[in-house]
């Protein structure tokens, strides 16, 4: 099922200043795959998205996107291109409304019919965003504040989707909601999802590849149900 | 009567107290170190009946007594609000406008010099608006955009005897050129860093006008040509003909076409793709950025079309006054055009309109008033602020961009 490689970091590095947060990353993402990023907190898994979307500059190595080098290009060119991120912790327009906020979504995009059949998609996927379209996004809970980001991101026609704990503090019920989605937009529209998690189990199982970080460094790399049947990784990540 | 009423009694006395001390001192202690009572007294005891019945009235509300009528009030004022939301909002425009149009034939010269600065501070609120309340970029030194107007007009109609209507052009256009200077190295800043960095430019640009004597003429300034309007004469075959305007009632027309013009651009800028751009920006940078949205230059346009709504203002305050010294750029003006926007409400443009009144023109209303006119000033602004934190008006546009075509 998996297609050419969309997505290829190779050997980046990221610092903060004089602190250095990766330490020579390197992952490939195949067209219709899901990839998940595990690790701990503190690991680089948010660093390292923000890297491929150009917002913290590689300092060495190389981000490849659909057979382009993209280290160098500006974080506002990729949403246009195809990648788009949701970023940890959500960052949804709290003082925009919900439709307000899905329409930023498509901000570089000019044809207005086809932004209104996608925003019609979006509340299909989470009827909750419907009823809530006129409301500040604020004022959202925070499963609904999640699912608002992932709305927003996908109203760019992302063909890379990059989701950075959409877990985070959302109860366990809401979170299955969010990931069950996750795999539809994976199946349906078939855009390809790199998925950053603490919660291992979970990510991996919804994964077909999983990549484990630790300090800055890829300490692991296979498909994700070897890495659920890895004895180390049950012990470090999975509590057991 | 509950413990909340013996609270807010003590609060009330102990801030009657305070104001009485507050007072005293102004008053009463004379130049020649004689100490008196009775002055101070007299001030006093005015605010604190007012204030003993507005209390009254208040705890009155606070216990139901006045529940019936406050009902009746309520509901009567849904009514009306209900027939009065059906009207379409360029009707409003139109109204307040006409009645703006009409007021220079009905009142007298200060009132038209009142009503001109109140015009000139709406254009200027509403530049700054831009950047403070669209983009949410504090700039402490706008009134330099202001300046840089006000000096183009002056220079050009002085050496170059260049109309008003050919320099304004030219004036937003430095001005903007100036705001994109303001803006290009501050842009990476947020917050307190980009407010002292602004402040700072502010004060080099007044001390740029202060100290540039061969083009600017240091602190005594420069005199600028009176505002001209070219007019068809037909006396002995027909001509064009520039004519001064030199009666404050025509000079109030040129400013309300100005403010009109303001209004109209900022309301244009305030709803398209630019201004959902900025307000993203105002929101979340990082999340404008991953939305696909070019951070840096929007934030650089906003910085330039506010400067140019600074500048316009500016050419015309010089056209007015008929001289500009640096003087009338200062930090205290960068303040006060703050404040319009801060007390009006940010990116509410009704808010900013109804702002500058109270700013601009309170304060000349109570002139009467002479040494307690700041007193009372800073007291209402506190007072507002308390009562309503987010301005007089507050933006309100929930759910108008994305499902607008409905
Ligand atoms: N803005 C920042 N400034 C400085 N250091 C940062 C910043 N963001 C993250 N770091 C550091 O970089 C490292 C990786 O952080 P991050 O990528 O957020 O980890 P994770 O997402 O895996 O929890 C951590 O040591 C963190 O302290
Ligand atoms: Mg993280």
């Amino acid at each position: 099922m998996a297609g050419d490689t969309i997505l290829e970091l190779k050997n980046v590095a990221a610092h903060y200043g004089r602190i250095q947060a990766l330490k020579g990353i390197s992952l490939s993402v195949r067209e219709g795959e899901v990839v998940s990023i595990i690790g701990a907190n503190g690991a680089g898994k948010s660093t390292t998205l923000m890297t491929i979307c150009g917002i913290v500059r590689a300092s060495e190595g190389a981000v490849h996107y659909a057979g382009q080098d993209i280290t160098r290009v500006n974080a506002d060119k990729l949403p246009r291109m195809g990648l788009c991120q949701v970023p940890e912790g959500r960052r949804i327009f709290p003082r925009l409304s919900v439709a307000e906020n899905l329409d930023m979504g498509a901000f570089f995009r000019r044809r207005k019919r086809r932004i209104r059949a996608d925003m019609e998609m979006v509340y299909e996927y989470f009827p909750r965003l419907r009823e809530r379209r006129s409301q500040a996004g604020g004022t959202l809970s925070g499963g609904e504040q999640q699912m608002l980001a992932i709305g927003r991101a996908l109203m760019s026609r992302p063909k890379v989707l990059l989701l950075d704990e959409p877990s985070l503090g959302l109860a366990p019920i809401i979170v299955k909601q969010i990931f069950d989605i996750v795999q539809t937009i994976n199946q349906e529209q078939g855009v390809t999802i790199l998925l950053v998690e603490q919660n291992a189990n979970l990510a991996l199982q919804a994964s077909n590849r999983g990549y484990v970080l630790e300090t800055g460094k890829v300490v692991m790399a296979d498909d994700a149900a070897s890495l659920l049947d890895n004895p180390d990784i049950r012990k470090a990540y999975l509590g057991e | 009567m509950t413990h909340g009423f013996r609270k807010q009694l003590l609060y009330f006395m102990v801030a009657l107290v305070w104001l009485f001390a507050l007072l005293w001192p102004l008053l009463d202690i004379n130049p020649d170190g004689t100490l008196g009572f009775w002055r101070s007294f007299a001030a006093w005891m005015p605010i604190a009946v007012a204030g003993s019945i507005v209390f009254v009235l208040y705890q009155i509300r606070q216990a139901g007594w006045l529940g019936a009528p406050a009902r009746m009030l309520e509901t009567g004022r849904q009514a009306l609000g209900a027939r009065l939301s059906l009207i379409p909002a360029w009707v409003w425009f139109v109204l307040i406008a006409a009645v703006f149009f009409a007021i220079p034939q009905f009142t007298d010269r200060r009132v038209h010099d009142i009503l001109i600065q109140v015009l000139v501070y709406v254009c200027l609120g509403l530049g700054l608006n831009i950047v403070i309340g669209l983009c949410g970029l504090l700039d402490l030194g706008f009134i330099a955009f202001y300046g840089v107007g006000a000096y183009t007009y002056a220079l050009l109609s002085l050496h170059y005897g260049i109309s008003f209507w050919l320099a304004l052009p030219v004036a937003a256009f430095l001005a903007m050129i100036a705001g994109c200077i303001i803006g290009y190295p501050t842009l990476r800043m947020r917050g307190d860093y980009l407010a002292i960095v602004t402040l700072g430019f502010g004060e080099i640009v007044r001390i740029i006008l202060n100290n540039w004597m061969s083009l600017t003429n240091g602190p005594n300034g420069v005199m600028a040509k009176p505002l001209t309007v070219p007019l068809p004469m037909f006396e002995g075959g027909f001509r064009i003909e520039e004519v001064a305007l030199r009666s404050l009632g025509d000079l109030y027309y040129v400013a309300f076409f100005l403010a009109i013009i303001t209004i109209i651009a900022v309301n244009r800028l305030n709803f398209s793709r630019i201004g959902r751009a900025w307000e993203a920006i105002r929101e979340d940078e990082t999340a404008a950025e991953l939305m696909g949205v070019n951070t840096f230059a929007f934030k650089l346009m906003a910085y330039a079309m506010g400067a140019v709504f600074g500048g316009l203002a500016g050419a015309f305050f010089a056209a007015r006054m008929g001289f500009v010294a640096p003087e009338s750029f200062t930090f205290l003006e960068s303040a006060l055009v703050l404040s319009i926007v801060v007390l009006g409400g940010m990116g509410s443009i009704p808010g900013i309109i109804l702002g500058a009144f109270a700013i601009i023109a309170l304060p000349e209303v109570f002139r009467e008033f002479q040494m307690y006119r700041m007193l009372a000033f800073g007291g209402a602004m506190t007072f507002m602020m308390l009562v309503r934190p987010a301005g007089l008006i507050p933006a309100k546009r929930m759910g108008k961009r994305g499902e607008e075509e409905e």
